[in-house]
């Protein structure tokens, strides 16, 4: 028996509302159906399942509001024994509770009566001195127990004081509201918290190297000369495609940060998207790596007008592994981004620009582009981040190979 | 196809694109992509849309012709009659 959870869309989701169930008790399951209608703050959402079974029961109804994880039915795979729904598991970041947050938003969703914590004497003592409850930690010790250093942090959260007016405004909205200035606050909420939580806990540094692009832009204009209007390309498809290479070379970056560096499998790119109204959305180009440049493209094509009415899938907005932002035409020359939490890394493309340039003691007019990476300094260091930019460049110097 | 017309369909696609401005307010010399802040993915999305709307090949070097009201209109209407 699986439990399928409500899924983590992002740093920035703590709940969701379970709008409709798309599959009824009874049904025939397959990996990749889609199961239910989310509402978050990014708008209603496509969740997939992914695993094969047969649907048991259904456990919350259809408008419940419910925090992230909770289980919301049960999928019979013929095993006897229950375990959890696998995939967002891995790629999902784990729930970190903070505490405040919690007893905000969710009062209920407390440790069941009955079930011992696990927890070190000289941690429950601090807990009690500092009225902390509990229930509400998550342990980092051996086996889950709490020990001393998750009370403090505890404590040392709560005391901070962004925290409350960060969160507040959002928990009081319904999300549900379907008034466009409810849902925009619900947007400028959920990327408040998304990126507090990246300054106040990401150490950041920063690198930054300025490339030659007239190779890339050349590769691009010969490439859509042979493209009807349709199917061209946009310099951002390869820049993309540029960066799934590097991060091929550079795999420390496509990682996550939970309790040390976790590498992932695959490179999922996440592209921010800014949405006219304010607030943007990040969906990923799943397996950017193995995708063409004229694939990355139609998947942007595809993605932007979605990600735009707000008619993401759960895989899209939940499985990116590293972010890049891009200032496109007109704009910035450069863009210093902010790290979305868990991810370590993020790369910032500022407007391509035709500057002067020095090569082999000549000086030229060229179009160049500022390319910036922030980085998470707990995860890799300048050394890493550096060869990263040199491996991306070395591609953009070679379009070609994409 | 009349000036007029291909005017109005230009609006019309414009419109589609940044829902909450008035093009029809735009000065002929104006940047339409800076006046209505229009990003680099959705002006590649209206010049398809207005090249399939009239029917009409817009290479991209001559997506420079595009930028601003007066040129573009003269552009397209100088397409449409060919």
């Amino acid at each position: 028996m699986i439990k399928f959870q409500m899924p983590n869309l992002g740093a920035d989701m703590e709940a969701g509302t379970l709008v409709e169930w798309r599959k009824q008790t009874g049904e025939l399951l397959h990996r990749g159906d889609i199961i239910a209608d989310v509402e978050t703050q990014k708008g209603l959402i496509e969740i997939e399942v992914f695993e094969e079974g047969t649907l048991e029961k259904l456990l919350v109804k259809e408008g419940e509001k419910v925090p992230v994880g909770t289980v919301l039915a049960l999928i019979n795979d013929g095993k006897a024994e229950v375990s959890e729904s696998t995939i967002p598991a891995e790629e999902v970041p784990k729930q970190e509770i903070h505490p405040i947050e919690d007893r905000v938003e969710t009062p209920h969703e407390k440790i069941e009566e009955g079930e011992r914590i696990k927890i070190s004497p000289l941690a429950r003592k601090i807990a009690e001195a500092n009225q902390v409850d509990i229930s509400l930690l998550k342990g980092t010790g051996p086996e889950g127990s709490i020990v001393k250093k998750d009370v403090e942090e505890a404590i040392s959260e709560g005391e901070k004081p962004t925290q409350e007016p960060v969160k507040k405004p959002d928990e009081t909205k319904e999300i549900s509201a379907k008034p466009a200035t409810a849902n925009a606050n619900a947007m400028r909420m959920a990327v408040a918290a998304a990126m507090s939580k990246s300054n106040r806990e990401i150490p950041h540094y920063y690198l930054e190297k300025r490339m030659d692009m007239s190779k890339a832009m050349d590769w691009v204009k010969e490439a859509n000369k042979e493209r009807p209007i349709q199917k061209r390309l946009l310099p951002v498809a390869l820049l993309i495609k540029a960066v799934a290479k590097a991060l091929d070379e550079v795999p420390d970056l496509n990682a996550t940060w939970e309790n040390g560096l976790q590498r992932k499998n695959e490179i999922n790119i996440g592209f921010v998207v800014s949405l006219r109204s304010g607030g943007i959305v990040v969906p990923a180009i799943l397996q950017t790596d193995s995708k063409t440049v004229d694939e990355i493209m139609e998947t942007i094509n595809d993605l932007i007008p979605r990600a735009r009415a707000f008619k993401l899938r759960s895989s899209e907005l939940s499985q990116s592994t590293f972010t890049i932002t891009s200032i496109g035409e007109g704009g910035a020359d450069k863009v210093f981004g902010l790290i979305y939490p868990p991810q370590v890394g993020i790369v910032g493309f500022g407007e391509i620009s035709e500057q002067p340039f020095a090569e082999d003691g000549m000086l030229g007019i060229r179009p160049v582009v500022d390319v910036t990476l922030a980085a998470d300094h707990r995860a890799t260091d300048g050394l890493i981040g550096s060869r990263f930019l040199a491996a991306l460049n070395r591609y953009l110097q070679n379009p070609e190979e994409l | 196809m009349t000036e007029e017309e291909i005017k109005k369909t230009v609006f019309q696609l414009l419109q589609r694109i940044a829902p909450e401005t008035d093009p029809s307010r735009l000065m002929p010399e104006e940047n339409i992509r800076e006046a209505l802040n229009i990003d680099s993915f959705d002006a590649l999305q209206f010049i398809v849309s207005i090249s399939e709307k009239l029917n009409v090949d817009i290479p991209e070097e001559d997506y420079g012709k595009t930028s601003n009201l007066k040129s573009l209109l003269a552009y397209l209407e100088k397409k449409v009659k060919k």
